[in-house]
C-alpha cells in the first residue's frame, strides 16, 4: 500500500459539529514525510486546530482517514508529542517535575536519576536549566511554552504537533524560541505540523506551507514550498531574494483568494480537489 | 499610630471591644444594693424570709459574676482530666470525646464521599444518576437521622458518631465531584497524548487539580460537624462536650454553661484555623 511509504497520509478528512450543518472542512488531503516541518495557516474558523486534535487522537473526524507509518491513528499515543496553545503545565509541578512527569510515562521503567537527568537535558536544551525548581505560575509566558516544548521533545515522539505555540507571546521572545525551536528541529530531524497565524514564523520554520481557505467548508486550498534556502535565519531572513515572492503569495492568499473555495465548496463544486502545489519565486512549479 | 499595620491596630481594637464586653458585663451583674422600705404590717421573722427583711439586702443576679467566670474558669483549666465517674468528667475529657467522635465520624465520611464524588465527578452518567438522591438527602437536619441510627445501630455513642458521617459526607461529596469535574481539560488532553494510566492520572493530575476544592468541601464539613456535635451529644448524652453542656444547666451552673460554650467556640476555631492551613498547603497559583 502507498501509505506505508509516507510517514503520515491524512485522507478525505472532514469533520461537523451538528448533523445537518456544513462541515467544517471537508475533503482534507495531504501527506507529510519524515523529518519535514509542515505549517498550516488559514483564517479562524476553518478548523485548524480540529486538523491537529485529530492528529493527535484526541478528537474524531467525521469522515475519512488519518495513518501515521501506514496504521491508522486511533486515540493519542506517545508516538505524537503536543505543544498545547495554553502551556497546560501542571501548575501544582515544578517545572522539572512537569517534564519528569511526561518521561516517566514514556519510559516507566527508568530509575528516579535516569529520568531526572533525561528532563534537565531537554530543560537545558530550551534553556531552561536555572529555573527547574520553580513552579509555572513563577515563570514568564515564553518560559511557560518553553517548559510545554521541553516535555514534548522529551519524550521524543515521533511526530510533533504544535497548536499555535507562540501565539500568545509577545514579538522579541517569540524571535526567540522561534530560534531555539529552528536549531533543536535541524539536530534532532523532527517531524514537525505546526499551526501558526504568522506568515514570517511559517516561512522561517517550515518546508511546506499549507493554506486552507475560510470556514465552514474549509480545504487545502495550496500546498505551498519553502523555496527560501534551508539555512535560513530569523536575523537576514528578509534580505533573501525568495522572501518577498513567498510572503507576497501567502499573504496575498490570506487576504484575497480564501474566500474563494468557500464559494465553490458550499455549492458542492470542488468534489474530488486536489490542492494546488506552488514554489512561489521560481519560474516554474517544482513537481513532486 | 499611622505607622501600625492594620493588622496590630485590629488586634489592638479587638482588645479594646474585649475590655468594653467585659465591664459590661461586670457592671450588668454586679450585685445591686436595695433599699427597703419599712413596712409596719406583718411578723418581721415572715418578711426576713421573704427577703424583704428591715434595712438593706444585697440583690445577687443570677447570671455570674466576672469574679464566678474566673473561678469556675481556673477551676476546669487546673484539672482538665479528672474523671470522678460518669457525670464528672474534666473538661479536656469532655472536649476529648467530641473530638474523637467528630474525627472518627469524619474519618468516615472522607472515605466515602472522596471515592464517591471522583466517581459522580468523572461520570456524567453516575452525575445524573445518583443527584436527585444526592439533592434530597443534603438539606436533611443530621439529627433527623437520630431515631433512625438509634434504632438500627442500638448505640447511642455509635449513632452519634454515624450523625457526624451523614451531615460530614454532602459537602465533601458535592465538592469533590465538583472539582474532579472540572479539572481543566488541556491538562487531561495532556495526560492523554502521555498516555497516563488511570491510576497515575487520578492521583497524579486530578487529585491535585482537585485538591483545594476538596478541601474546602471538607472545611465546610469540618465546621457543620462541630456545629452537629453539640446537639448530638445534648441528645445522647453519655460523654462529650455537648452532654457537659447539658448536665451543667441541669445542675443549674451557668458559669460552666458559659465555659462550656466558650471552649466549644474555641476548639471550633482551631480546627478551622487547621483547615485553612491545609486548604493553603495544597493551593496552587495558575
Amino acid at each position: 500500500m502507498q501509505t506505508e511509504n509516507t510517514f503520515l497520509k491524512v485522507e478525505n478528512l472532514s469533520k461537523s459539529y451538528k448533523a445537518g450543518s456544513p462541515p467544517v472542512f471537508e475533503g482534507i488531503n495531504f501527506e507529510i514525510e519524515r523529518g519535514e516541518f509542515v505549517c498550516i495557516i488559514g483564517h479562524s474558523g476553518c478548523g485548524k486546530t480540529t486538523i491537529l486534535n485529530v492528529l493527535a487522537g484526541l478528537e474524531d473526524a467525521t469522515d475519512g482517514y488519518t495513518y501515521m507509518l501506514g496504521r491508522e491513528i486511533k486515540g493519542p499515543s506517545l508516538d505524537r508529542g503536543v505543544v498545547f496553545q495554553g502551556h497546560a503545565l501542571m501548575p501544582w509541578m515544578t517545572v522539572l517535575q512537569n517534564v519528569a512527569f511526561a518521561v516517566k510515562s514514556k519510559f516507566p521503567d527508568w530509575s528516579k536519576a535516569q529520568i531526572t537527568e533525561h528532563s534537565k537535558k531537554y530543560l537545558a536544551m530550551v534553556g531552561l536549566i536555572n529555573a527547574e525548581n520553580k513552579k509555572p505560575s513563577e515563570l514568564s509566558g515564553g518560559m511557560k511554552q518553553r517548559v510545554g516544548i521541553a516535555r514534548a521533545f522529551a519524550i521524543e515522539p515521533k511526530m510533533l504537533l504544535l497548536d499555535e505555540p507562540f501565539g500568545a507571546l509577545d514579538a522579541l521572545t517569540r524571535g526567540v524560541i522561534q530560534d531555539e525551536l529552528l536549531k533543536i528541529c535541524s539536530e534532532t530531524k523532527q517531524t514537525v505540523f505546526m499551526i501558526t497565524h504568522d506568515v514570517d514564523e511559517a516561512i522561517l520554520l517550515s518546508d511546506k506551507i499549507m493554506l486552507m481557505s475560510n470556514g465552514p467548508n474549509a480545504r487545502i486550498a495550496e500546498i505551498v514550498i519553502n523555496t527560501l534556502p534551508k539555512n535560513r535565519k530569523r536575523a537576514s531572513l528578509h534580505h533573501d531574494p525568495m522572501y518577498y515572492p513567498m510572503r507576497n503569495h501567502l499573504v496575498d492568499f490570506l487576504v484575497n483568494r480564501s474566500k474563494d473555495l468557500q464559494v465553490k465548496g458550499s455549492a458542492g463544486e470542488l468534489d474530488g480537489y486536489q490542492p494546488v502545489l506552488v514554489c512561489p519565486g521560481l519560474q516554474t512549479p517544482v513537481t513532486q | 499610630m499611622n505607622k501600625l499595620s492594620v493588622k496590630t491596630r485590629g488586634m489592638i481594637l479587638s482588645v479594646v471591644i474585649l475590655l468594653m464586653a467585659l465591664c459590661m458585663w461586670h457592671i450588668v451583674t454586679a450585685p445591686k444594693v436595695v433599699s427597703n422600705p419599712i413596712t409596719p404590717t406583718g411578723s418581721s421573722e415572715y418578711q426576713a424570709l421573704m427577703g424583704q427583711g428591715v434595712g438593706n439586702t444585697v440583690e445577687k443576679s443570677g447570671f455570674p459574676t466576672l469574679t464566678k467566670m474566673g473561678e469556675t474558669f481556673y477551676q476546669q483549666l487546673s484539672h482538665p482530666f479528672y474523671d470522678n465517674g460518669p457525670n464528672d468528667k474534666g473538661i479536656g475529657i469532655q472536649l476529648a470525646y467530641s473530638l474523637a467522635r467528630v474525627g472518627l465520624g469524619f474519618l468516615l465520611a472522607m472515605a466515602v464521599a472522596i471515592p464517591f464524588g471522583f466517581l459522580i465527578g468523572m461520570s456524567p452518567l453516575a452525575y445524573e444518576a445518583f443527584n436527585p438522591f444526592i439533592q434530597i438527602l443534603k438539606p436533611i437536619s443530621p439529627l433527623a437521622w437520630m431515631p433512625i441510627a438509634l434504632y438500627t445501630i442500638k448505640d447511642s455513642s455509635i449513632s452519634g458518631i454515624f450523625v457526624i458521617f451523614i451531615c460530614s459526607v454532602w459537602p465533601m461529596l458535592l465538592n469533590t465531584a465538583f472539582g474532579v469535574a472540572n479539572v481543566r481539560k488541556e491538562l487531561l488532553n495532556v495526560t492523554k497524548t502521555l498516555e497516563v494510566s488511570p491510576l497515575r492520572k487520578a492521583f497524579l493530575v486530578i487529585l491535585p487539580a482537585a485538591a483545594p476544592t476538596i478541601l474546602t468541601g471538607m472545611r465546610i464539613s469540618m465546621g457543620i460537624a462541630w456545629l452537629v456535635i453539640v446537639a448530638a451529644e445534648m441528645l445522647v448524652g453519655g460523654t462529650g462536650i455537648g452532654y457537659f453542656l447539658w448536665n451543667e444547666w441541669n445542675n443549674l451552673s451557668l458559669s460552666s454553661v458559659i465555659f462550656a460554650i466558650i471552649m466549644i467556640g474555641l476548639v471550633g476555631m482551631l480546627l478551622d484555623i487547621a483547615f485553612a492551613k491545609l486548604q493553603k498547603a495544597v493551593s496552587y497559583a495558575d
